[in-house]
């Protein structure tokens, strides 16, 4: 067993311990934090993958920006989080039993997974010799190439997901001063200049 | 056994992914921790493609796994607004009552 295995055991065991604690931790502040905690790991995973992008991508997306945003949605909302809880063990044999049901059939499935000795896929876009052309690179010439459009389409996504959020959460609050760009057009100097005739050392 | 290989990743995957269906279940009155069991079973879903990608040596799986990852993020964006004005509106995130907004 060399040292990638041992990590290998490492961050799968913290990815799925901080995934059990984000499920069944009573303060939602703190599942936020096993949540950052289980993809700080996968993207450990990642890097024991080759895939050090998508690692990085991880961290920066995901705790960095996903991870802040449920943090701040659990502290600005005033919820009363033990209420929620209270039908908490209700639901735990049918949930139990679903998810053993689907975790059976995915380690059957994929625990048998076995490759035919000797047997080369033919790969799409053949991952080049790190040695030669880094992770990034590597991803960057295929991306803004070969899925220039799909990377196009994933932008208008990301566009339309910021209006909506901006559009969802937006509202007129009375407190707020705005401007209004037809009034500051419609003044005129008789509306806001007077002129006064000043006596000599009076003052007005 | 202990050699990792494919499989290894294939059944990390597997365990989160099923623990985000249980989370799913487990919370069912409390939207935000239903979204976090969302990107949890995303997570499992891009652990898949770069272990798949890793081991086909194909590096469309890393490109792919890159638009799952934005567009988790923009379901993450979207479904935590929804919550903020369901909030604003109702003075509660429980899932139960939602079922009022149906036309």
């Amino acid at each position: 067993m060399g040292l990638a295995d041992v990590f290998f055991y490492l961050f799968s065991a913290l990815t799925v311990g901080s995934g059990l604690m984000v499920i069944s931790a009573r303060n939602p502040v703190h599942a936020v934090m096993f949540l950052i905690l289980a993809f700080i790991n996968a993207a450990g995973l990642f890097i024991l993958l080759g895939a050090e992008f998508l690692a990085m991508l991880l961290v920066i997306v995901y705790v960095g920006a996903v991870a802040v945003l449920f943090l701040f949605v659990v502290m600005m909302l005033d919820i009363d989080f033990a209420e929620l809880r209270a039908g908490y063990m209700k639901y735990f044999p049918l949930g139990a039993l679903i998810g053993f049901v689907v975790l059976g059939e995915l380690v059957a499935l994929f625990g048998a997974w076995n490759v035919e000795k000797g047997h080369r896929a033919i790969p799409a876009v053949p991952i080049p010799d790190p040695a030669k052309l880094p992770n990034t690179e590597a991803i960057g010439r295929v991306l803004y190439t070969d899925y220039v459009f799909y990377f196009e389409a994933v932008g208008i996504i990301l566009l339309t997901a910021m209006i909506g959020a901006i559009v969802l959460t937006w509202r007129q609050r009375d407190v707020a001063k705005r401007q209004n760009v037809a009034e500051q057009v419609a003044r005129t100097p008789a509306m806001s200049v007077e002129v006064r005739k000043v006596e000599t050392g009076k003052g007005i | 056994m202990l050699e990792v290989g494919l499989s290894h990743y294939l059944t990390v995957a597997a365990i989160l992914f099923t623990l985000g269906i249980f989370g799913i279940f487990l919370n069912r009155k409390n939207v935000i921790v239903i979204l976090m069991s969302v990107e949890l079973m995303l997570l499992a879903v891009n652990i898949n493609l770069v272990a798949f990608s890793a081991h086909l040596n194909d590096l469309t799986g890393q490109i792919f796994t890159l638009f799952v990852l934005t567009v988790a993020a923009a379901e993450a964006a979207i479904g935590l607004a929804i919550v903020v004005i369901y909030f604003r509106n109702r003075g509660s995130i429980a899932v139960d009552d939602i079922h009022a907004m149906k036309g």
